[in-house]
């Protein structure tokens, strides 16, 4: 990633994707569905990256890696080909191609960055928004549950997928790494904390990410082959969780929660680290 | 018709500010067009809008190229883009400063909008507001009348600190 | 009641005032502030409608089909790339015959990646059974949804309604707008093939070879029909709001040597040219087309013909230059300009019908003789 991209202050995206390249290495193309990413590239005639940028529309993303991967392996190349999409084009418009291609077993990287809302056109709500937050199109508070794309990927059964966060840059770097060592489709959701869309002071973003983890809002785990191990920073979460306010409190985008849907989201947290913890036991 | 050229950094309320100056102008009788710059808008970068005022319909929808007026919200903005382009020879330029400033060939006036936001305690998420004051220095200036200035300002904000921000840049910018 | 709106937030104030019952939208630039409008509309109970967060464009269009075939208004809102996700469906709208308003803000095609002004976009859904219309102003955007709806709903009709507007060059420029009282302007809606669980029937299913074209023929014969119902709709919202419309809004076309046609903001901006031309005693006029589908009988008898097209169709010409072409049997001075944004100003547009070639196709920026 070359200096001088068009991101907003203080974006986990491109933070991210700096440790995603860096773990990649130069062998490595990546296919960009419409997202903040489409932006972070700059404009014709310019390109904020010195690895080959596929962009294309906005549900293709998985399919035209698909399409690429098996073109890369049929020449004898090793390429990586990776997915880098956002919750819009992962959890929603893109999971039909998604499903598709890891139900067929290609050889790529998917990686959703998440930011919970349609960040490149204006912070909408989509899939991946947590209830209780505030978007441009849920104005009072989405009702629904964030939808669990890391349990729909799982019943894909693909040999490696994670969850990571931009605030934990080096968690990210060697999960990108083992992800690449294995033959067929993995899957990295990256939490992905953004100042003008959950509404909080461009330098926190780091900060944000933190709380999520230890809160366990947002758990970092790996699954090999089904087996699943929780990492570290949210095995200590998971036994002494800070309060679930501390991490919303600094966003705009939940100010004015109500007290059940507060509840209904401890409750998540809750069920979801017993959850994962009896996964984790069961071997 | 009368063109005039906002400079601002993304999320301090410049496209505000045009939409505001043309709805004053619309309640003043005349019609008046506003657009924000269309680009890719990102928070803190330099941003400009542009406003038409017009006494009959405004038809044209292509950018402002000789603006008789530009006015500068945010100073800082001067040391990368160059405010004055196209501005037509005696134009006016506006400038959110607390000290004078001079532009060879333009007539210009300042008023210390931050000040007057910071005074009347007008500030919100950490930025001073200032596209509610600077229409009381835009009505000083002749462009719209006070009271629908104060009109406009009222039928989208409640808080009547607006107005007061308003009515004092308009006391303290020298005419 | 006089406000100040952009092109965006005029639809959106419109569909309030219809109150469709139920409205499935995608976000995508530069049509977001229409559905954001409508959320926060919805969220304060200005409008009762429930807003479907579809997951894409494909399934907004689906999911406005089987709202509007139980009997209810919908609407949905798209632009460029969503047009196109959604074209399987905008067809089966059509074929459904269901009369669904859409808001489409035209924006160019990728790739490379622009969200700016270009009609390609909703020219490619010129084949579809669609009716179309193009505004230009803020006031137009508001009038032409409100109208929309009752154009799509009259029996004779029943066929959707898309209506156009310039992506950021009229759905972000803010204008005065005119709100009116709507009173009894759009009669309720009754879909006499509405489902009904009482009187089953099967929609849509299996159709031979020897019944299929009988449909496709039905849905031609009410784009015919929808003209008359047009005109009327059209007359009486200027008897009843004082704003006048019309298939083409013509601007000092009568005495002019020259005609130049366009659609959309372009449209407008032309009439600046020609009072510049008319300064310097070129005989000039404007025609601004307005209603794409049905296409008009245009009155250009006469007069030379500059076209310019802010679309194109590759391999083959700009769209509307070779349908006036065809229906004129006349040559005419195809200028393609505006694709992706580019800017076109009325100095421009004089300089197009100054320097007319009849006959040739001139790219703005590309070709040279200009």
């Amino acid at each position: 990633m070359l200096k001088c991209t068009s991101a907003c202050a203080g974006c986990s995206d491109s933070l991210a994707l700096r440790y995603v390249l860096k773990a990649a290495g130069p062998d490595t193309v990546l296919v960009v569905p419409a997202c903040c990413t489409s932006v972070i590239q700059g404009i014709y005639p310019n390109t904020a990256f010195n690895i080959p940028v596929y962009n294309i529309a906005f549900g293709a993303a998985a399919a035209c890696a698909s399409g690429m991967s098996n073109a890369f392996r049929a020449s004898g190349k090793k390429t990586n080909v990776i997915v880098y999409a956002g919750d819009g084009g992962t959890l929603d418009i893109g999971i039909q191609a998604m499903s598709g291609a890891f139900e067929r077993g290609t050889d790529f990287l998917y990686i959703c960055y998440d930011n919970e809302a349609y960040g490149n056109t204006g912070m909408q709500r989509s899939g991946g928004t947590p209830m209780g937050a505030r978007t441009t199109t849920t104005p009072t508070g989405k009702t629904d549950a964030k939808k669990d794309i890391d349990a729909i990927i799982a019943a894909h059964n693909p040999p490696y997928m994670a969850t990571a966060c931009a605030a934990y840059p080096q968690d990210l770097f060697k999960k990108v790494q083992k992800a690449l060592t294995f033959r067929g489709p993995s899957f990295i959701h990256i939490l992905a904390p953004c100042p003008p869309g959950w509404r909080y002071s461009t330098e926190k973003s780091v900060e944000m990410g933190k709380l999520a983890v230890k809160s366990g809002m947002w758990v970092l785990y790996e699954r090999e082959y089904g087996k699943l191990t929780i990492n570290p920073q949210s095995k200590v979460a998971m036994k002494k969780p800070i309060p679930l306010e501390e991490y919303l409190a600094p966003q705009g985008r939940f100010r004015g929660i109500d007290a059940k849907t507060l509840e209904l989201l401890r409750q998540h947290i809750a069920k979801n680290a017993k959850k994962l913890a009896a996964e984790e036991a069961e071997e | 018709m009368y063109e005039i050229r906002i400079h601002s950094r993304g999320g301090q309320g410049g496209v505000t500010a045009a939409r505001l100056l043309a709805l004053s102008a619309i309640h003043d009788g005349k019609y008046a067009t506003a657009c924000p710059f269309y680009g890719a808008e990102r928070r803190g970068a330099p941003i400009v809008s542009f406003v038409r005022i017009n006494d009959t319909p405004i038809k044209i929808y292509s950018q402002i190229k000789k603006p008789d007026m530009v006015v500068v919200l945010d100073a800082s903005v001067m040391d990368v883009v160059d405010v004055l382009q196209g501005l037509k020879i005696g134009g006016k330029v506006l400038v959110n400063s607390a000290h004078k400033k001079e532009f060879a060939g333009f007539s210009t006036s300042h008023v210390d909008l931050t000040g007057i936001a910071l005074r009347e305690n007008l500030v919100v998420a950490g930025s001073p507001i200032l596209n509610t004051p600077v229409l009381g220095a835009l009505a000083k200036m002749g462009i719209i009348s006070v009271d629908s200035a104060k009109k406009s300002i009222r039928e989208m904000f409640t808080d009547e600190r607006n107005v007061r921000a308003a009515e004092a840049a308009y006391t303290e910018m020298s005419a | 009641m006089k406000k100040i709106a952009t092109g965006n937030k005029a639809v959106a104030e419109a569909v309030k005032q219809v109150q469709p019952a139920v409205i499935a939208a995608y976000p995508i630039t530069p049509q977001t502030e229409i559905v954001e409008q409508i959320a926060e509309f919805v969220s304060t109970g200005e409008l009762k409608s429930r807003y479907i967060p579809v997951e894409s464009e494909h399934s907004a269009m689906a999911a406005c089909i089987g709202a509007s075939i139980t009997g209810i208004r919908t609407f949905t809102a798209t632009s460029s790339h969503g047009l196109l996700y959604m074209h399987e469906m905008t067809n089966w709208a059509a074929g459904a015959r269901l009369p669904i308003v859409m808001a489409n803000v035209n924006r160019s095609i990728g790739p490379g990646w622009n969200i700016w002004a270009e009609h390609t976009d909703a020219m490619q859904e010129r084949d579809t059974g669609w009716l179309q219309v193009y505004v230009s102003t803020v006031q137009e955007a508001y009038d032409a949804t409100l109208m929309a709806f009752r154009i799509a709903e009259h029996n004779d009709v029943l066929l959707p309604v898309m209506v156009n507007l310039d992506g950021f060059s009229l759905s972000h420029i803010m204008q005065p707008l005119d709100t009116v009282e709507l009173g009894d302007f759009i009669p309720p809606m009754h879909l006499p093939h509405a489902i009904d669980p009482k009187n089953p029937a099967g929609y849509g299913g299996l159709t031979g070879p020897d019944q299929h074209y009988k449909f496709r023929w039905d849905i031609e014969r009410s784009m015919r029909d929808s003209v008359k119902v047009i005109e009327t709709t059209e007359k009486d919202f200027a008897k009843r709001f004082g704003r006048k419309y019309g298939f083409t809004e013509d601007y000092r076309c009568d005495d002019a040597d020259v005609v130049v046609v366009s659609m959309g903001t372009l449209g407008k901006e032309a009439e600046v040219a020609i009072d510049m031309l008319r300064e310097e005693s070129v005989k000039a006029g404007s025609m601004r087309l307005r209603w794409l589908r049905p296409f008009p009988k245009l009155d250009l008898r006469g007069k030379e013909v500059v076209v310019i097209d802010r679309d194109y169709s590759f391999g083959f010409g700009g769209i509307l230059a070779k349908s006036i072409q065809a229906q004129q049997k006349t040559d005419v001075y195809s200028v393609i300009a505006g694709l992706g944004g580019q800017e076109v100003t009325y100095e421009d547009i004089a300089d197009f019908i100054r320097k007319r070639r009849i006959g040739e196709e001139f790219w703005f920026g590309v070709s040279d003789h200009v």
